[in-house]
């Protein structure tokens, strides 16, 4: 039930919510105006806020030089082949787990999410002796499966979670009405989890773009996803603050956008459904 | 409540993707483990074919008894135990602070939870450059305008900018999943306790923070996970210089820096182990909310 | 055309055995319906004869087709769940549709049969709502729409008004008698509730515990009751039970009579008590006698008109016909 506040509480709420939420955002905002200015305006002292020469030069300065698309390319095969791949390979597994679960599911689940705790820098020797051995290193197929294997267990945590609301009479209804487990799963089980299975894409492309362990171990040149891009410009290009917010900007608007439709799917996916 | 036919279509299906995470998970620590009781400095020519000294715990005992060990692990519990009192204090503010009414309520939400999504190099440099930059950096004009004199960031207050860059980042995580704990809170509890005559802080103490008990648990936990292993952080700013150098860090340049394989084998497994401890206690509440 | 026969049906989970071996014949045609206390297996039999758990060991036969080990969707049966279990994403049109589409039927003849179904069912003014739209008993009629475009050889219904609130359960209760008396199919109907079990059943199947304590038509069982258990569960209010000397007195254990067979009195009769609660119904009176030094409580039944209050000593007399003997077993003599 709704609670009566008068309207001067209610101001104050608002601009101190405001105020607040500009400030933890201004980092962002600073690095999409400064990409925008030339690079003396960039660091003028006093810094401009809004009224200066607004340019796109830098976006095609960055373009040019550090052939930005190879490594936007990279990203979004990488991200998107991790989870789809993931994805094809988890349904199964949480509808399994969700609807003909035996004694050991638990067990199974819990074991799964310990996979994730494992500290990458711990086994990053033997993986990179291992991509060696198989000519991984520096490839994106490489960088898909290794994505995939450390997003896995929050896929199938997420997809369980979704799966788990979805009433089992449902499906037990569509075998007596002659469909095969083909079917069940196809016209039955998907449709019913559409929007669970569009967060667990959203997030974990989000976690795979931005994972910034193995994509910059693991590849050089060929494979270089935008992570590594970025971490290029740690110096000296890092000193030019325009062309550097522009490369910023490329980097995590497209994860932006997505990460501000599927920010009420974050909660569950992150907290495996302890939060709701 | 199943058939035979489901039960093995069940163990089929999930098959694959057992196999890949027992693969994923046993073959590389099994490497780990084996290097890590071995010699192996490939640059002093020692070679997988060519066989390697057995040392026993010697790269056990050497990593802990290095100058580094003790300062990294310092590091380490500094760097996430700040970042955890930081962004659990304020998220619980900030997260009651968005739960009052407001106008424009959502596009707040996605002010505040927006650093969630910046991948973690891009955050760290932008911080580096335009922040804590001691001469250009927006932080330093700032200090200037009120005639301070600049801070050298990240060589003088290295450690206070790491943490201050990553709590930036996972302020929002912890802000939205309290925030979610927040609203589901029920109205009627709090009223009731307002009738009773309350005062705002007892009504904080004794009812808001009990409720928002188990999402501060899952935000300390999976925070934790994250954060003993962070990385692109430190390497991208300070290089693991300025009393920066996290255990994950200091393996970091044990077996990419210095090749040392066998000594960061070891360490690797000190790192395992740090992160099980935690990984029980996450399990356990984690398993809890299975039961129900 | 839909007779089952269990032949030795046992289901086991684990150690736990929920249904020992039991035999069960359900004639074609017949209306069947599995009665007993909650959690005495007869979901789970209903669930076997589906194909939704299979037997640990006997046997399933369906037209005479030995199905023990046939999936579901192989047996040609229909079933309606408890909880409706319509399918969410889907139109009213479209959830009907479903099993013809999954039997690869044309397009032509799926549209004739659920217009058919829509139309049998009062189900045309809502055909292109979603399942979310529609009350309880609409629900509940788009799933027996569903369950009858099959054509199925035998109807599961597993307890499907339980939901429904007491006034649509029994109009219910009525479409769905009629749907038998016009489909004439085989019916396999599960409920707790005695009252949905006595009106509707040709054959009624009293299981407790998984075992089947008697299996016959509804005034058999109200008659000839093979058991204490049957006697107590079958009759609204509950047969009064009495041990002792005077149930010896009949010969047996113990003696049970209903109590719209006791008859009450000023004076004169076998036994007396004194009224505790009395509830009057208008068309029934119920009493509740206290201090007859046989049971704890005797329930009589009588007409309306009759007009005890609390504290009125009362004379009982109970129809010697009327009088039900069990043996120290619980098993009826004679």
């Amino acid at each position: 039930m709704a609670r009566n506040v008068t309207s001067g509480r209610k101001t104050i709420n608002t601009l101190a919510a405001w105020a607040i939420g500009i400030l933890i955002f201004f980092p962002i905002l600073w690095t999409i105006l400064t990409s925008f200015k030339s690079e003396a305006q960039a660091i003028s002292d006093p810094p401009i806020f809004f009224f200066f020469d607004w340019t796109l030069e830098n976006y095609s300065v960055v373009q040019e030089r550090s052939n930005y698309m190879r490594f936007l390319w990279n990203s979004v095969i990488i991200a998107g082949g991790s989870t789809i791949l993931g994805i094809i390979i988890a349904v199964p597994a949480a509808w399994s787990m969700a609807f003909v679960p035996s004694n050991r599911t638990k067990d199974i689940l819990l074991w799964m999410l310990s996979t994730k705790m494992l500290p990458a820098v711990g086994v990053l020797y033997p993986m990179y002796l291992l991509f060696i051995k198989m000519g991984l290193l520096d490839t994106r197929i490489g960088l898909v499966i290794v994505l995939m294997l450390i997003n896995m267990p929050i896929i199938v945590w997420m997809l369980y979670t979704y799966f788990r609301e979805i009433p089992g009479e449902i499906l037990e209804a569509s075998r007596m009405d002659g469909a095969s487990l083909r079917d069940e799963i196809i016209y039955v089980l998907t449709p019913m989890a559409l929007p669970g299975i569009a967060s667990t894409l959203l997030l974990n492309f989000i976690l795979a773009w931005n994972e910034a362990f193995w994509t910059l171990n693991l590849t050089a040149v060929n494979a270089a996803p935008l992570t590594a891009f970025i971490a290029s410009y740690s110096s000296p290009e890092g000193l030019f603050f325009a062309k550097l917010s522009a490369a910023s900007t490329m980097a995590i608007a497209p994860i932006l956008l997505l990460g501000w439709f599927s920010q009420k799917q974050l909660v569950r996916g992150l907290t495996f459904g302890a939060v709701k | 409540m199943a058939t035979q036919h489901s039960r093995s279509a069940a163990r089929l299906m999930l098959a694959p993707a057992v196999v890949l995470l027992l693969g994923w998970m046993l073959v590389p620590l099994t490497m780990t483990l084996y290097f890590s009781f071995k010699k192996y400095l490939p640059l002093r020519g020692d070679t997988l074919s060519g066989g390697l000294d057995w040392v026993g715990f010697e790269n056990y005992s050497r990593f802990i008894g290095s100058s580094a060990f003790w300062p990294s692990v310092q590091a380490t519990l500094l760097i996430v135990g700040s970042v955890l009192v930081i962004t659990v204090v304020l998220g619980i503010l900030l997260a009651i602070l968005l739960d009052q009414p407001m106008w424009g309520q959502g596009i707040v939400r996605i002010l505040v939870i927006s650093p969630f999504f910046v991948m973690p190099t891009v955050s760290a440099l932008v911080w580096k450059n335009m922040f804590m930059d001691p001469v250009n950096g927006l932080l330093a004009h700032l200090f200037e305008f009120f005639g301070a004199e600049p801070v050298l960031w990240l060589s003088e207050a290295s450690m206070e900018s790491i943490i201050l860059i990553v709590s930036w980042q996972w302020l929002p995580f912890a802000t939205l999943i309290l925030l979610t704990a927040i609203q589901s809170l029920d109205s009627e509890q709090l009223e009731a306790s307002e009738i009773d005559g309350a005062p705002i802080l007892k009504r904080f103490w004794y009812i808001v923070l009990p409720h928002l008990g188990r999402a501060i648990t899952v935000v300390v936990l999976i925070q934790t996970i994250f954060l003993l292993s962070i990385f692109a952080e430190i390497f991208v700013t300070t290089g693991g210089a300025f009393g920066t150098k996290t255990l994950t860090y200091l393996i970091f340049q044990r077996v990419l820096e210095s090749q040392n394989i066998g000594l960061g084998s070891a360490g690797g497994v000190y790192a395992i182990i740090l992160a099980n401890i935690v990984a029980i206690f996450l399990m356990r509440i984690v398993g809890k909310n299975l039961d129900k | 055309m839909g007779q089952i026969v269990l032949s030795k049906v046992k289901k086991a989970f684990g150690d736990v055995v929920v249904i020992p071996p039991l035999d069960l014949t359900i004639e074609d045609g017949e209306f069947t319906v599995f009665v007993g206390p909650s959690g005495c297996g007869k979901s789970t039999l209903l669930r076997l004869i589906a194909g939704l758990e299979d037997v640990s060991s006997g046997s399933i036969q369906i037209d005479g087709r030995e199905s023990s080990d046939a999936p579901p969707s192989k047996r040609g049966l229909a079933m309606v769940f408890q909880s409706y279990a319509l399918y969410p994403h889907m139109t009213v049109r479209k959830n009907i549709a479903f099993p013809l589409r999954m039997a690869k039927m044309d397009k032509a003849e799926i549209e004739k049969r659920v217009d058919n179904a829509a139309k049998v069912l009062n189900l045309a003014d809502y055909i292109d709502r979603r399942p979310g739209q529609l009350s309880g008993g609409q629900r509940q009629r788009v799933a027996i729409g569903r369950a009858i475009v099959r054509e199925p050889s035998a109807f599961l219904f597993d307890e499907p008004l339980s939901n429904l609130d007491a006034a649509l359960r029994m109009g219910m209760r009525l479409e769905i008698s009629e749907l038998h008396k016009r489909l004439d199919t085989t019916m396999v109907y599960v409920t707790h509730d005695q009252v949905e079990a006595m009106t509707m059943a040709d054959k009624i199947v009293v299981l407790n515990a998984g075992n089947i304590e008697q299996v016959g038509s509804p005034l058999d069982l109200y008659h000839k009751p093979k058991n204490i258990f049957v006697a107590g569960f079958i009759g609204s209010p509950k047969m009064n039970m009495i041990t002792g000397e005077t149930a010896a007195a009949h010969g047996a254990h113990t003696i049970g009579v209903r109590p719209e067979h006791i008859d009450v009195s000023d004076s004169g009769g076998t036994w007396s008590g004194v009224v505790g609660v009395s509830e009057h119904l208008g068309s029934d009176s119920f009493f509740h006698i206290h201090e007859t030094g046989l049971a704890d409580m005797i329930t009589v039944r009588s007409g309306g008109e009759v007009g005890f209050t609390r504290g009125d000593r009362v004379s009982l007399t109970p129809r010697p016909d009327m009088i039900h003997k069990f043996n120290e077993q619980g098993d009826r003599i004679s």
